[in-house]
């Protein structure tokens, strides 16, 4: 070993601090960094192995280019002339509108920010988002809704200090390992605090809680609206917190009036005791922490379920105080850069869309037109935007750092669009994956330790991530393609000046310290020089809102918010005209039921998730040997009683099937409620998503991969 | 007193706004969201026929025999493409529009009569119309710039 180089991990959102260890110009290994406030030393498996392993194997060192229906090797200045003469041909016959960007939550924030100012004022664009639009974006919704603006209220040091801990959909040992064993450590340590689960699967997560409730999946707002009478009933709530810091507190005792234990636990399946005895957890602790996930998030009535659990926190005055707070968590690394970069379907900064000034300051920033941003409606999200290609209205699509041909719903679709011949696609990765096949153009990306650049993890921990060797031969970093991109289209500001003025990472993590100034994620008091050594730095101070001030004042939220119900945007007077000055809001809704029932036809739900082993489509962590051997093939979990009436045993291959698609997998007998199936939705071959639909959120716009309906049998 | 010809007419063009809700739900299938939204639109509206049942029940219900003399003109058929769902979603606006002031001025004259029961009613009702309203105005105003500037069809 030659040297340790600083880092953090890109396996998951907890973001730990890591070394990378180099010898002749190679990755050998990584340890956790000891000093960091996120893990203190401490890694996953994901990040042991997966994080480096692949960075020698199968990768694309030069561009490829779809030629007489094959992909065919090229360099890189054909590849990016290619892309050019498309982008520019296309610009001028239909206009901006017929561009459209669908990125990541894995580049750093360097690079969201530098395509976020390509898309929005160059091209002038609204069609960009993430994949982040599947993991986080009810995080997001759930946080501007209650808050006025995204930004984790809690960090990683209320699991020390909370007495009791609430995982709403969120099975913590599978998705953040490290975050699960500092719950461990309290676990098995003294003041062990109280936890609840909520969760369909019986998971190792669920087994070590106080309570667990599963209900049926497509009924957490009707539980949650039962968990918010039952604090309201008792008199669990803070009156005078409510009073000062809150609007809405009537016309949520109002909605949520119906919702008895005994009519929450008809709809949910869940015992009237066990929901009463969560109430009682909730309500008498004295420091009160919940995270919540993809449970909650993938699910129809999404950014309303999450909003609920910011009410259960703002009922009680439990946010912004030491072991007291709520994390809406995030699926990816650098899930948060996407969103406050403007790579996802938001402006840059937090800024909010329908606010003339935040336009018109950033226009000024960028030396640009402010009718250059588009600012008509929100910017368009991941599954508009792969609508519009399927209607032939986007003609230009660029992916970067995702693989949508596994990841997205309803698959079969999916390939469909990626196939059309009035479609160009760019995708830019650093395997061949199932999308890289599928397009006109395939740009060779550098990956993690192969660049330099900036993330920031669930709790707003800032980590800088040295070069720690150079990229393979060919492989250029995305920073370095959307610059490159840049410069040959030739984007000019005001005063003809080119329209981004950093040639490399520090450059753009120094513009976008400008750009977030005077914003809630405020990045002016960080620089490179600050992040070195140590540990990772949060903006923002290590909580939000210990003074129950909020970002909700008119001229600074992030979002006037929506309806819970139907997605519809509260327009700014009927914003101004509540005042809400500092003030939370606790948003209701009505449960109803999920688009898709059981059926005679289609009897069982089916929901994906995760395996502890791997990350996404697989693609480093397939290549990385003791994750892949850990777990190499899909599979379907049924709960025992099921398995029983369909009279299947252990390792017998089914054929699990949606109106959409099947894939055939063998049955694993276990962790599954009755009447509900789990697919992993990790593997391109035999993928869940063959059978999931395409529909989501009316708020966040995320879809929902825990709600299908299935039938099962014997293949 | 005509107060029963307008609880006629409202409680009809109930009818047909909750019918159009349902037409576009079926007709734009291939916009999950619109289709989604506009059935439990469409189940809440007939919510609102129920609220007003027992107000129909006391005052009686005068139902016009002459729809183009007061009823909003019924849903039809729903379009395809960018713009024909642009058109659609405009039609159940319009349709939205109509009830919402049918429910102002039936609380106009329930507040005349001092009812308390009715004005309830107009009140709750009034509210989730203007959700309505709200709701498909965003639609609009999202669709409308891909609809007229790129979309093929």
């Amino acid at each position: 070993m030659d040297r340790w180089v600083q880092s953090a991990c890109v396996l998951c959102s907890n973001g730990c601090g890591c070394d990378i260890a180099v010898r002749d110009g190679r990755i050998v290994g990584v340890r956790g960094r000891a000093d960091d406030i996120v893990n203190r030393g401490r890694l996953g498996p994901k990040g042991l192995y997966g994080s480096w392993q692949a960075h020698g194997k199968d990768r694309l060192t030069t561009p490829l280019l779809h030629r007489d229906g094959k992909l065919r090797e090229t360099d890189w200045d054909t590849a990016m002339s290619e892309i050019v003469r498309r982008s520019q041909d296309l610009l001028a016959e239909s206009g901006a509108l017929s561009h459209g960007f669908y990125t990541s939550g894995q580049l750093f924030l360097e690079e969201y920010y530098t395509l976020g100012m390509i898309g929005k004022a160059g091209i002038g664009t609204p069609h960009m988002d993430g994949n982040t639009r599947l993991c986080t974006a009810t995080a997001a919704a759930a946080l501007k809704e209650s808050f006025g603006s995204d930004g984790q209220p809690a960090c990683h040091a209320d699991v020390d200090l909370c007495d009791a801990l609430f995982l709403f959909g969120h099975n913590m040992a599978a998705t953040q390992t490290v975050l699960w064993a500092r719950v461990l450590d309290r676990m098995a340590g003294p003041g062990r605090p109280r936890l609840v689960v909520v969760d369909p699967r019986r998971t190792p997560t669920a087994e070590a809680a106080d309570v667990h409730l599963a209900p049926l999946p497509g009924t957490n707002q009707a539980l949650l609206n039962g968990l918010v009478r039952a604090l309201i009933e008792n008199g669990w709530v803070d009156r005078d917190y409510v009073d000062q810091h809150t609007l809405g507190f009537e016309e949520l005792k109002a909605t949520v009036e119906p919702y008895t234990p005994e009519h929450v636990a008809g709809i949910c399946r869940v015992s009237p005791a066990d929901l009463v005895r969560t109430a009682e957890i909730f309500g008498t602790s004295d420091r009160v922490l919940s995270t919540v996930l993809q449970g909650f998030y993938q699910s129809h009535q999404a950014t309303a379920a999450s909003c609920q659990v910011n009410n259960l926190h703002l009922l009680r005055g439990q946010i912004g105080g030491p072991g007291s707070g709520v994390m809406q968590m995030n699926g990816q690394p650098t899930a948060q850069n996407t969103r406050e970069c403007g790579a996802d379907g938001d402006l840059p900064g937090f800024r909010n869309w329908d606010n003339p000034e935040h336009v018109e300051e950033l226009a000024r920033l960028w030396n640009v037109d402010p009718l250059t941003i588009p600012h008509w409606a929100p910017p368009t999200h991941a599954m508009q935007i792969w609508r519009y290609a399927e209607q032939g209205s986007i003609r230009f699509l660029w992916i970067s750092a995702t693989n949508p041909a596994v990841s997205l719903p309803e698959l079969g679709r999916i390939r469909e669009i990626l196939r059309r011949e009035d479609l160009f696609v760019v995708a830019q990765d650093a395997f061949r994956t199932e999308t890289t096949e599928l397009a006109d153009v395939v740009l060779p990306a550098a990956l993690w330790g192969e660049k330099q650049g900036t993330f920031t993890n669930l709790s707003r921990v800032v980590h800088l991530s040295e070069q720690a060797v150079a990229p393979p031969a060919g492989a250029r970093s995305d920073l370095d393609i959307f610059l490159d991109y840049a410069d040959r289209m030739g984007f000019r500001d005001r005063n003809d000046d080119p329209l981004i003025k950093w040639k490399d990472a520090e450059g753009a993590f120094d513009a976008w310290r400008e750009c977030s100034r005077g914003r809630p994620c405020d990045y002016s008091e960080l620089s490179y020089e600050r992040l070195r050594g140590g540990s990772g730095i949060p903006w923002g101070g290590e909580r939000l809102y210990a003074d129950g001030v909020f970002p909700t004042a008119a001229g600074y939220c992030e979002d006037y918010g929506h309806d819970l119900l139907t997605g519809a945007s509260t327009t700014p007077t009927d914003y101004q005209a509540r005042r809400p000055d500092g003030r939370a809001f606790l948003k209701a809704a009505e449960y109803t039921p999920a688009p898709e029932q059981p059926s005679d036809e289609y009897p069982f739900l089916c929901t994906t998730g995760r395996s502890v082993y791997h990350f996404h489509s697989r693609t480093k962590t397939r290549r990385a040997p003791e994750l892949q051997k850990a777990a190499p093939d899909p599979w379907v979990e049924l709960s025992p009683a099921d398995a029983d009436e369909l009279g299947l045993s252990e390792g017998d291959v089914v054929r699990v099937e949606s109106e959409r698609g099947f894939v055939e997998v063998p049955v694993r007998i276990g962790r599954c409620r009755d009447g509900v199936v789990f697919l992993p939705f990790h593997y391109g071959f035999q993928a869940a998503n063959e059978l999931t639909p395409t529909e989501w959120d009316p708020v966040s716009k995320q879809p929902l991969f825990k709600i299908s309906t299935v039938r099962i049998r014997r293949v | 007193m005509h107060l029963a010809t307008y609880l006629g007419l409202l409680h009809t063009s109930l009818g047909t706004l909750a019918e159009a809700f349902r037409e576009v739900a079926k007709g734009h299938g291939d916009e999950p969201d619109v289709e989604h939204t506009c059935e439990v639109l469409a189940s809440r509206i007939d919510g609102q026929a129920e609220q007003l049942s027992p107000i129909v029940d006391r005052y009686g219900e005068h139902r016009e025999a002459e729809p183009e003399r007061l009823h909003a003109a019924e849903f039809e058929q729903t379009r395809t493409g960018g713009v024909g769902l642009l058109r659609d979603l405009q039609d159940l606006y319009a349709l939205s529009s109509f009830t919402d002031i049918t429910w102002t001025v039936v609380g106009q004259a329930a507040q005349g009569l001092r009812d308390r029961e009715l004005m309830d009613v107009v009140s709750a009702c009034e509210q989730d119309t203007a959700r309505q309203l709200a709701w498909l105005k965003t639609r609009i105003k999202q669709s409308a710039p891909q609809a007229l500037i790129v979309a093929k069809d």
